[in-house]
């Protein structure tokens, strides 16, 4: 068991757990991750370790709730054990040695590219964090990131930082020049977008892919993406790959497989919860749950009024 | 002699109630062969094809008491019981026929259990069509004994008999040792070195242990329930299990060999392999690991699991052995329309065991026989949506014995379908192979041993499918039990051991 030491909400869907697992927190390297599953029946979760304290033991989780496994992981409070805690899987980031390196995060991906700028800085290259999200409340791990070097925060409505998306901030510091790597970590198209930034300035880029996985050991397959033409998996060849040559459409569509399953679950789990506190029926118009598009509208609004609580 | 409350005969009369250690005899005196020939096999109680298609109880339902007895009335009691050379364990067959004959429940469970480590698992998955019963003198003239399901009901006797019969208390060697992967060959490595009073350790990567038997095998072949009361034997006996341990990422081999006295190496042959055609990375395309992982380990046919599974209406599977029967019946139990088996080769070359493509026939699945795929088809938004296929038919035989399949030119056909599942074989996972330089391994990836199992890294054995590549449990829990006794051997300073094939040939022959 792995006991959860702390917890914050960083963000109105993105939650730090702390938790037990000293073996890991000893050996881990940038890039790596684990699978956590929570409780007999949850689902087995690939998470990227954000970061890790040897001397307590711990490792840390960042965690974004799109769905009824992710949500009852950041519902865990202090005091509170996780079953099983994988890893360290996946081989660590291949971090240059020198230069300058850009960090590129969007949403809980800005924490994920955290232990690879450290890392990065470690190795005495200049880190440059390129970091954003919707809005300034979306935004994460900026003061963690700039014990790695410079931060440059983007936020879409322009509520901070500078207005725009990460890839116009990016193209400026590769305009500059000097920019040896490029690591980028967060939603599919963001990745995909960086990755066509860089391409013409022939800038190596490496993108983290976060493919549904069971094992993490290159057993089931399922994390099988296109690199190059070539079938790789994310869990044993990656997670990282050489941004210019994955197959981003193919990802995000196989990370599509299930979604209107989670819909469904994730609606059923809300509607328990509701009814648990007497606050809504239990039943919804029948078959309702069977249309993905009232799901996927029901999980938005049950989403946002979470997020809504969450802040108060 | 029993702990129950109801007083147990010596000997007893046909009929009468008993404790339920000793049972009565079929026949009240003792039966010639030729009395004995007259009998006939009992079939195997099992759930009406049609219910069980549409659940995941398990379908073979197991040998009453009367039916049992009745069988191993069947058996000659050989003087050369060739059918002990059939069983890659060495299970002294006739011995516990005849203890279960005789009504000595405790006898025989004590028997088999020396024996035979997961003997509820080979009891139902283990191929005795061409291993045991194979060998049995009377399959020469009408049909075999029933020694999977002999060998089924005395575990099960014993399994819910825990107290009983009473493990001999070992004395510590001193001695550990680290067994890497918690399937058949592991497992049964640990329960022959924990009686020999090693201190022993599993390691597992998995949240739970049992490898291929709780991922891989069906509920409705194989209870997890079952494997559970296995593996809680095993530990009840002293061995301990370290789950979530990935070898080669959360210890090294190296680490290992530095921790412990001797390792022994049962990891399987852990990948999938695809076909290689376009379209296999389309959504709805499966391997057979993922689908059965998802389904048995993480109880994705069950509500009550947040992992998901897809649940096609029509579902392609692609293979011919155990786990592409066991995946086309999985698919028809999530509530497939049309579950269809494509193999390339003929009815009489799948590899499957006999049983199982019996059940899966009994069940509705379709076979397209002789059928090769070329090429997944997807839709406009890449679900799969058909396969592509070629007609195949059967040539000279190949280097396997097998007829080889040709393609018959102009055949191609689609075969529509919106799941499709590829299990056409496994091959050896580098994770920890490629952590330990030294460690030799043969082209494909397989670890190289010697004649007793030990790799070439002293002290470091190897067995099962990461040896001789994916086969059967019952296969891999002959490594095991091999392998364990090549390691007390390294353990006690005596390696290589002497042939154990031969000391269990001649003390089989003496009783």
């Amino acid at each position: 068991m792995h006991t959860v030491i702390d917890r914050a909400q960083l963000s109105p869907n993105v939650t730090r757990l702390v938790i037990e697992a000293p073996r890991i927190a000893e050996i881990r390297k940038p890039g790596q991750f684990v699978i956590v599953h929570r409780a007999p029946g949850a689902e087995r979760i690939p998470l990227t370790i954000a970061d890790a304290d040897p001397d307590r033991g711990t490792i840390t989780l960042v965690i974004q709730a799109v769905g009824k496994s992710t949500e009852d992981l950041v519902a865990l409070q202090p005091g509170d054990a996780i079953a099983d805690v994988a890893g360290p899987l996946g081989k660590a980031t291949d971090l240059i040695d020198h230069g300058r390196a850009v960090c590129v995060g969007g949403g809980v991906g800005t924490a994920v590219v955290y232990p690879i700028a450290l890392g990065l800085a470690a190795r005495g290259v200049e880190v440059i964090s390129v970091i954003g999200g919707r809005s300034k409340e979306w935004v994460i791990f900026e003061d963690e990131l700039r014990r790695a070097g410079e931060v440059i925060t983007c936020t879409d409505d322009g509520s901070y930082g500078r207005p725009g998306f990460v890839t116009d901030a990016l193209r400026d510091v590769i305009e500059a020049g000097g920019v040896d790597a490029v690591y980028a970590v967060g939603p599919v198209p963001m990745m995909r977008a960086v990755a066509e930034v860089t391409r013409p300035y022939g800038v190596p880029t490496f993108a983290s892919l976060n493919a549904i996985m069971l094992d993490g050991t290159g057993m089931c397959g399922g994390c099988r993406v296109a690199v190059g033409g070539k079938t790789l998996y994310a869990c044993v060849d990656g997670p990282e790959f050489d941004a210019h040559q994955v197959d981003f459409r193919q990802l995000a569509d196989r990370l599509g497989t299930y979604r209107d399953f989670e819909a469904h679950a994730t609606e059923l789990a809300h509607r328990r919860r509701a009814a648990a506190q007497e606050e809504a029926p239990l039943h919804a118009p029948e078959g309702s749950c069977l249309i993905p598009g009232l799901a996927a509208t029901a999980e938005r609004q049950e989403a946002a009024a979470a997020a809504g609580d969450r802040r108060e | 002699m029993t702990d129950q409350s109801t007083p147990t005969p010596e000997t007893g009369d046909p009929g009468a109630s008993h404790g339920d250690s000793t049972f009565t005899p079929a026949f009240d005196h003792p039966l010639s062969p030729k009395e004995r020939m007259t009998i006939d096999r009992s079939h195997m109680p099992e759930q009406d094809a049609l219910l069980r298609a549409a659940n995941f109880r398990e379908v073979n339902l197991g040998y009453s008491q009367q039916l049992a007895m009745l069988e191993a009335e069947r058996c000659l009691q050989c003087k050369n019981p060739v059918c002990i050379d059939g069983c890659p364990v060495r299970v002294n067959i006739p011995l516990f026929i005849e203890r279960l004959r005789v009504g000595d429940m405790d006898g025989a469970a004590a028997s088999l259990l020396d024996d035979n480590a997961l003997p509820c698992v080979t009891g139902r998955v283990c191929p005795q069509e061409i291993q045991c019963e194979g060998r049995c003198v009377r399959a020469k003239k009408g049909a075999s004994v029933a020694i999977g399901a002999l060998e089924r009901f005395v575990a099960d006797w014993a399994m819910e008999h825990p107290d009983r019969p009473k493990a001999a208390a070992v004395t510590s060697s001193g001695r550990s040792v680290a067994i890497v992967g918690s399937g058949p060959a592991g497992l049964t490595a640990a329960g022959e070195l924990v009686k020999k009073g090693h201190d022993v350790t599993v390691f597992e990567a998995f949240h739970a242990a049992g490898g291929v038997l709780i991922y891989g095998i069906p509920e409705f072949r194989l209870p997890k329930d079952i494997v559970q009361q296995e593996v809680d034997r095993l530990v009840a006996s002293g061995v301990k299990i370290e789950t979530n341990a990935i070898i080669g990422r959360t210890y090294t081999l190296r680490e290992l060999r530095e921790r412990f006295d001797a390792v022994f190496l049962a990891v399987g042959a852990g990948l999938p392999v695809f076909m290689n055609v376009p379209g296999e990375n389309y959504k709805g395309v499966y391997s057979a690991n993922e689908y059965l992982t998802r389904v048995n380990l993480m109880g994705a046919w069950n509500a009550e699991s947040d992992t998901p599974v897809l649940r096609g209406h029509r579902v392609v599977v692609v293979g011919g052995g155990n786990v592409a029967i066991d995946s086309v019946r999985t698919a028809k139990r999530l509530g497939a329309d049309e579950a269809t088996l494509v193999y390339r080769r003929g009815m009489a070359e799948l590899p499957a065991r006999v049983e199982e493509v019996h059940h899966a026939e009994q069940e509705g699945i379709h076979f397209e026989l002789q059928v090769a795929p070329l090429e997944v088809i997807g839709d406009e938004n890449r679900w799969v949506s058909g396969i592509r296929s070629i007609r195949m038919e059967l040539g000279e035989p190949d280097a396997s014995g097998r007829r080889r399949p040709i393609p018959i030119e102009g055949s191609e056909f689609v075969i529509d379908c919106d799941m499709v599942v590829v299990a056409i074989g496994t091959r050896s996972n580098p994770l920890l192979t490629a952590s330990e330089p030294d460690l030799a391994l043969n082209q494909a990836g397989y670890i190289v041993t010697d004649e007793h199992g030990m790799s070439s890294l002293p002290g470091v054995f190897a067995g099962g499918d990461i040896v001789r590549g994916a086969a059967t449990v019952i296969l891999a829990m002959g490594d095991g039990k091999r392998a364990a006794g090549s390691v007390d051997a390294w353990l006690r300073g005596e390696y290589p051991p002497v042939d154990e094939t031969l000391v269990a040939a001649s003390s089989a022959a003496g009783n």
